[in-house]
């Protein structure tokens, strides 16, 4: 994790330095179906993130040597815009978006009923429009909604999300100053019906039960988010019943 | 690491039946590793190197240094650099060409350990803040594949690390203005260790071997340190994992931790 400094990110109240309890997530909203020519789309808000994902497909696997005779492929590119960040970042994949998409990939590809689309890619893009610590979460669950949207069976929705430690204190979803000069950042995706964990990364120091008291701490969380994952494809069912019986009623 | 490898279904059907009887194919316990042996100093014209066999599966560190400017925002500390490379000569499977995605997740993962586990004390090499820097690279070469690279890598990397010599001397002429001193031996803080576990079916093993690896369902790897306290983790592969199996295997990660440190310790 990042560099000592001189800043306190625990307050002597045991608030956070945006003045969150170590429980408490930054403001979420998802919405589903945001761009119009993707198969599937969702954009989320996770404190000062902004996250867009789509999904194309199921499509033919490009390149042909990719394809998988009995099931489908899940592509993930995950990407910065250059302008998300405080120094522009260089357009194009670096290695630590390379890396991000193969976990991202593999945690998909754990719901996603591959074996429907043999020899097909699902192709699912996530662009970071603003960074503020957590972008790979974000990107996963903004990817789970987008796949939904998209109408790909799957089996589930996974939800991402990360805690950590900061001034010796375990503390949910990362903000920026902590990530940066906090003690260790433990991202997860985690499904809450089953209680599968499909991405899981740690960097920092941490002892045994602190890892797994932030483990637990995103579990719990984990539950909320995917409330507000499926309130945003319920919302999104609704609007296209809507427009489907305004058109029938227009017809008569 | 089991990219398109075409899994035979005997081979898959033997290890699941050979797991139900609570065996392994080559006959290891569950939480047992393969022979694992270190040796450093293999090769002359790096600052530091080491070969490590896990098994069948080979690899060799090197470590090489230069001096350059810091980083901005970390004046007062070396740089590190670390990448890893999947050589065709290691597997039929490995491509010559630019870093694929696996080989990227491997060097950003044995990376990690080394830089969250404070392997090297990087203040140490600073020569002049805000000037001057001892710049590393960390190189491992993956020569034979048969599995496992997470944990031959790392350890291979802290090794080459271990046995390194910063060589001062030999940049002394370059850099008049600067007192660069003696060579000295690479400043080591920590030695951290990593620990991979797959899951098949239901069942947690150390150490994956090839064919085990290219069936398993999902992988994690687990950084920890002398104090057993965790460094850094990365699960890979499409499965999942319940929180208890987690639990489980960082519980372990620390045991075998300490046990490939006794080997390194006594291979310096």
């Amino acid at each position: 994790m990042g560099m000592k400094m001189d800043i306190e990110l625990i307050d002597k109240n045991g608030l956070r330095i945006d003045g969150r309890k170590p429980e408490e997530l930054r403001p979420i909203k998802i919405e589903a179906g945001v761009l119009k020519r993707a198969d599937g789309s969702a954009y989320v808000e996770w404190g000062k993130n902004k996250i867009l994902a789509a999904v194309y497909g199921p499509r033919e696997a490009h390149p042909r040597h990719l394809q998988k005779s009995n099931k489908a492929i899940v592509q993930v590119r995950y990407n910065m815009a250059p302008f998300s960040v405080g120094d522009r970042k260089r357009p194009g994949p670096d290695r630590r978006s390379v890396e991000i998409s193969k976990i991202t990939s593999e945690a998909l590809e754990h719901v996603v009923m591959t074996e429907l689309f043999p020899r097909s890619s699902i192709d699912v893009f996530i662009e970071v429009l603003q960074a503020n610590a957590g972008t790979r979460c974000a990107g996963l669950t903004a990817a789970s909604v987008a796949l939904a949207d998209a109408g790909i069976p799957m089996k589930d929705l996974v939800v991402g999300v990360a805690s950590g430690k900061v001034d010796d204190v375990v503390v949910l979803d990362l903000g920026k100053e902590e990530d940066n000069y906090g003690q260790a950042d433990v991202p997860m995706g985690y499904i809450p019906r089953t209680g599968e964990i499909v991405l899981l990364q740690m960097d920092g120091d941490m002892t045994q039960e602190e890892l797994f008291k932030a483990m637990e701490m995103s579990m719990d969380a984990a539950k909320y988010i995917y409330g507000l994952q499926k309130e945003a494809l319920r919302k999104r069912y609704e609007m296209i019943a809507r427009e489907e019986t305004e058109e029938i009623e227009g017809v008569q | 690491m089991s990219g398109n490898k075409v899994v035979s279904e005997i081979l898959r059907d033997y290890i699941y039946n050979s797991l139900e009887e609570g065996k392994r194919i080559d006959g290891r316990g569950y939480d047992e590793y393969r022979k694992v042996s270190i040796e450093t100093n293999v090769i002359q014209s790096a600052e530091g190197s080491a070969r490590v066999h896990i098994g069948n599966t080979d690899v060799l560190a090197g470590i090489k240094m230069t001096i350059g400017s810091p980083f901005p925002d970390t004046p007062n500390v070396g740089v590190m650099t670390t990448n890893a490379e999947l050589i065709p000569m290691a597997s039929p499977t490995f491509e010559s060409g630019p870093p694929d995605a696996e080989s990227i997740e491997l060097s950003r993962v044995v990376d990690r350990g080394l830089r969250e586990g404070h392997a090297v004390d990087m203040e140490k090499l600073c020569i002049k803040e805000g000037e001057l820097v001892w710049i590393m690279f960390i190189d491992v070469h993956i020569l034979d594949y048969d599995g496992n690279l997470f944990d031959a890598a790392a350890l291979a990397a802290m090794a080459a690390l271990a046995s390194a010599t910063v060589p001062a001397s030999q940049f002394a002429d370059q850099y008049p203005d600067y007192d660069l001193g003696e060579d000295f031996p690479m400043p080591i803080n920590n030695y951290p260790i990593m620990s991979t576990f797959v899951k098949i079916k239901d069942v947690i093993l150390v150490d994956p071997a090839l064919d085990e690896e290219t069936v398993a369902d999902a992988r994690l790897s687990v950084s920890t340190d002398p104090e057993g306290r965790v460094r850094a983790m990365q699960k890979g592969l499409n499965g999942g994992f319940s929180y208890a199996e987690i639990q489980d295997i960082v519980r372990k990660a620390t045991e075998k931790g300490n046990e490939l440190r006794d080997i390194l310790m006594k291979s310096l």
